[in-house]
């Protein structure tokens, strides 16, 4: 996103659109990545619940995933799944993979 | 016609809160500024204001309550001096960067400590750099008219900064004085409807105020702050002009006192501007070229007015009710002899902390400035940059 000059921008600090926030990817904050084991989840959804971020991405009462470009790694789905199904992954491992190391 | 009448300079910003009727007043009391809250909330008590008076636990939530209304579409006022603006400092700052347009009459006090209630502007020059209009009255005349126009300049358009106006504690606080009051209708029409078009009530609007701004745009914001200041001056002329023709009273960013052909001029701000007249006048029928600038804008500051004002002058010595510890002197001197750097020909300028704490200051300490100024004037020598007035060895 290109960032505006102080001519464009409305005064005071205000925002004049709601619901931007999802404009804002904090994914990047992130040091530890929520893993989902699909074999242990029964798709309780009480990480949906939880989730601090509306990161956990349902789809017909099923959950399909995380939404990695706001998930900020907190850990609170996993500490709150009953099945044990979420594992918190250092990023630094994802990285490298990508990096084909 | 409006009505003539005898008001202490607490009752005289009283009243005219009494005529502007805010939607919203929040304060807290402390000497020399209690008689304004005590005599508004009279006024809220009696029923002849239709304004929301917040009894809140201090000037920090003083403060507070006036920005939540302000951004909420309320004309939101409090008053406060010394400590209390301390204790409302983190707000203040607030206050102008969410262009707010609150009025606050300030009463200045020396700040603790040691503790103090009597006049020097420590308080409000401590606040200079917090974003505030500030303008200064000389008396009890200046506070009624500088109150209705800071309504104006705070809500302009091109403005919408929060405006202190300042009264000399207890010297003018509390000293009765004859005071020209307009008719109420009149100031209802002068000043006219605060309308804010981001209220954080309107529902079908819905707006964020006050997210977190960091280094990708709070510099940003900063710069139009700077802006709105930088187009204040004007409005702030315009504004004086309009209320001429209601009032009959004229007001600009200072005020030129017998400054035309003065030699010799002494620079000050608050009630001591008034004593200097009264020395400038003698001075004058003696035959010495004396002449008074007085601030009436500090923030912001005037420096191509003052300049101009100043430049053919022998010698200046700027008066400062404040000090700025390890500074080269105090602020109005500051920004001052930091003007004049500009001028082709240089004036020699001199510094005097007076008064602080309350210490008084009479016609034979002016007249013992401008015969230091006479002595500059034919020795082009300044002996001491900085000097203080009415202090002892």
């Amino acid at each position: 996103m290109k960032e505006k000059g102080w001519k464009e921008i409305p005064l005071g600090g205000l925002i004049l659109e709601a619901g931007n926030a999802e404009k804002y990817a904090t994914g990047g904050w992130r040091t530890y990545r929520p893993v989902r084991d699909e074999k242990k989840c029964n798709d309780c959804l009480l990480c949906w619940v939880y989730c601090p971020d509306s990161s956990i991405i349902v789809e017909e009462a099923k959950i399909k995933g995380f939404d990695y470009e706001h998930c900020k790694g907190c850990g609170i789905c996993s500490a709150q799944c009953p099945k044990d199904a979420i594992e918190m992954v250092e990023e630094t491992k994802f990285v490298l993979q990508e990096k084909g190391e | 016609m409006g009505k003539i009448v005898g008001l202490t300079g607490d009752e005289t910003a009283a009243e005219v809160m009494r005529q502007i009727n805010p939607d919203v007043v929040a304060a807290y009391p402390i000497t020399p500024q209690t008689e304004i809250v005590q005599n508004f909330s009279q006024f809220v008590a009696n029923g002849v204001v239709s304004t929301e008076m917040v009894r809140v636990e201090s000037e920090h939530s003083a403060m507070s309550a006036c920005i939540g209304a302000a951004a909420s579409g309320a004309r939101a006022m409090t008053a406060t001096s010394a400590n209390g603006l301390a204790l409302m400092w983190e707000i203040c700052y607030i206050a102008a960067s969410y262009r707010l347009p609150i009025v606050m009459p300030l009463v200045n006090r020396a700040l603790s400590g040691p503790i103090n209630i009597h006049c020097d502007h420590s308080d409000s020059m401590g606040a200079r750099d917090s974003g505030w209009i500030q303008l200064y009255s000389e008396n009890c005349q200046e506070i009624y008219d500088n109150l209705i126009q800071a309504i104006r300049i705070a809500e302009d358009k091109e403005v919408l900064l929060p405006v202190m106006v300042t009264l000399d504690g207890f010297i003018i606080s509390h000293a009765m004085e004859r005071v020209e009051i307009l008719e109420d209708e009149k100031v209802t029409e002068f000043i006219g409807e605060y309308k804010n078009p981001y209220s954080l009530l309107n529902v079908d609007n819905p707006v964020t105020w006050g997210p977190l701004d960091l280094y990708d745009y709070y510099f940003e914001h900063k710069r139009q702050q700077i802006e709105a200041m930088e187009k204040t001056g004007e409005v702030i002329q315009r504004v004086g002009k309009e209320f001429k023709e209601i009032s009959g009273r004229s007001y600009e960013l200072m005020e030129n006192y017998r400054l035309e052909g003065a030699d010799l001029v002494i620079v000050a701000a608050g009630s001591t501007a008034g004593t200097v007249k009264a020395v400038v006048n003698q001075l004058r029928e003696e035959g010495v070229k004396a002449g008074l600038l007085k601030i009436r804008a500090f923030r912001p500051f005037p420096a191509r007015e003052v300049s101009q004002a100043l430049k053919n002058a022998k010698a200046v010595a700027i008066l400062d009710r404040s000090v700025s510890f390890g500074a080269q002197g105090g602020p109005i001197f500051l920004e001052i002899r930091s003007a004049l750097f500009e001028e082709a020909k240089r004036v020699p300028v001199v510094n005097y902390i007076y008064g602080l704490g309350g210490r008084d200051i009479g016609i034979d300490e002016i007249k013992a400035v401008y015969r230091n100024l006479e002595r500059i004037a034919q020795t082009k020598k300044i002996e001491k940059l900085v000097g203080y007035l009415g202090l002892r060895e």
